[in-house]
């Protein structure tokens, strides 16, 4: 993968990575997914696009959070099971206390109607911020093995089977990915057979 | 919250443990099963504590695995969030650490290649996936349907061409739900 570079920087510390993640963790309002792109890849460019996806798709593949191996993985490559342990930990310990201070006083708050309708308006900025990931997600693929008409075909049965179909992830993962690289296998392995 | 026994306590934690290897996709994947466990089989919670768990930890920042120490908060306080926290987390995260440091060092082999390669569209495709039904609910409701698009249009909008933190997103959706507008 690529080495630190101006363009390409690199967290100094373990603890510049407990409070990167910390940072990102608490700002993701309905899932930390796109704010974890937003951060590691727009902001401050710990990774690449590429990189983001690739690790995302095993991260997916993986049981556990997926947002919590994509720390994992993280921290790991930078420095190794305690950069791991820093990531996950700037990934859990703040939201954590938040949200068990908000589970013991949660009869009090829901009586509120500006809360209710807050908390409707933090949950349509989450489905923006989502598809705005998506989106930019999607130009990634333009250097894939795969070519522009197996992408979209893989992506777009993914989106079918899982919005339509309502299909159990684990399911769709191991069948489509199984499907992907197969077809990713023939097509790198032709392209390579074709120039020895 | 009751204080459990600390067998009850015990099993709750290899239920859990169990239930981490299963996790494929996400911790929610396993609520089904989390659900038939702490209200069908043990009564320990019923179905509105289960609910608001998940609410509670969609609405507020962070992983939306933490709805899984909600649960263990609403059965046995403190040293149930961390018994149901640790258990759902520590095999798969063991897992995936051997794992990645496998495929990081095959990083060049065809086979670990064509895996990112067939994997991407895959994982694209599952984000659109959640980003519609994230969306849905505003959707369907006819009340401020107008104001909630304009909304999710406007956060895409910032997103792709500024460089703002989501944060200061977060912040004006808040407030304009808390005046009623979306």
């Amino acid at each position: 993968m690529t080495p630190a570079t101006p363009d390409h920087p690199r967290p100094h510390s373990p603890w510049h990575l407990f409070i990167a993640f910390t940072v990102l963790a608490l700002q993701g309002f309905g899932g930390v997914l796109a704010v974890a792109q937003r951060e590691l890849v727009d902001r401050r460019r710990w990774m690449t696009r590429e990189e983001f996806v690739d690790a995302y798709s095993v991260a997916q593949l993986l049981p556990g959070p997926n947002v919590v191996n994509l720390s994992l993985m993280l921290g790991d490559r930078f420095f190794g099971w305690r950069g791991a342990f820093a990531a996950i930990s700037g990934m859990l310990l703040a939201p954590l206390v938040l949200v068990i201070v908000l589970a013991a006083s949660y009869n009090q708050l829901a009586s509120f109607p500006a809360v209710a309708g807050a908390l409707r308006g933090m949950g349509a900025v989450a489905a923006g911020l989502i598809l705005a990931m998506a989106l930019k997600m999607l130009g990634t693929l333009r250097r894939n093995a795969l070519g522009p008409l197996l992408c979209a075909l893989l992506g777009l049965t993914t989106l079918v089977a899982v919005t339509v179909f309502r299909a159990p992830l684990a399911w769709v993962v191991i069948g489509l990915g199984t499907a992907g690289w197969c077809l990713a296998r023939w097509r790198i392995a032709r392209r390579e057979g074709a120039r020895p | 919250m009751s204080s459990l026994p600390l067998a009850d306590l015990f099993d709750l934690f290899l239920r859990f443990l169990m239930l981490s290897l299963l996790s494929i996709g996400g911790a929610m994947s396993t609520a089904p099963e989390m659900h038939r466990f702490l209200v069908a089989e043990r009564g320990w919670l019923d179905d509105a504590d289960f609910t608001t768990a998940i609410a509670l930890a969609q609405a507020a920042p962070g992983p939306n695995v933490l709805f899984v120490p909600v649960l263990g908060f609403q059965v046995a306080g403190v040293v149930g969030a961390a018994a149901a926290l640790v258990g759902i987390l520590l095999p798969s995260t063991l897992l995936s650490l051997g794992v990645s440091r496998w495929g990081a060092q095959r990083r060049d082999t065809p086979a670990v290649r064509a895996f990112t390669a067939g994997l991407a569209p895959v994982s694209v495709g599952l984000v659109f996936a959640t980003g519609w039904l994230l969306s849905l609910p505003f959707i369907a409701a006819p009340d401020h349907r107008l104001g909630a698009l304009a909304l999710i249009a406007a956060t895409m909008a910032v997103t792709l061409k500024t460089r703002l933190a989501p944060i200061w997103m977060i912040v004006v959706g808040a407030t304009v739900g808390g005046l009623g507008w979306v």
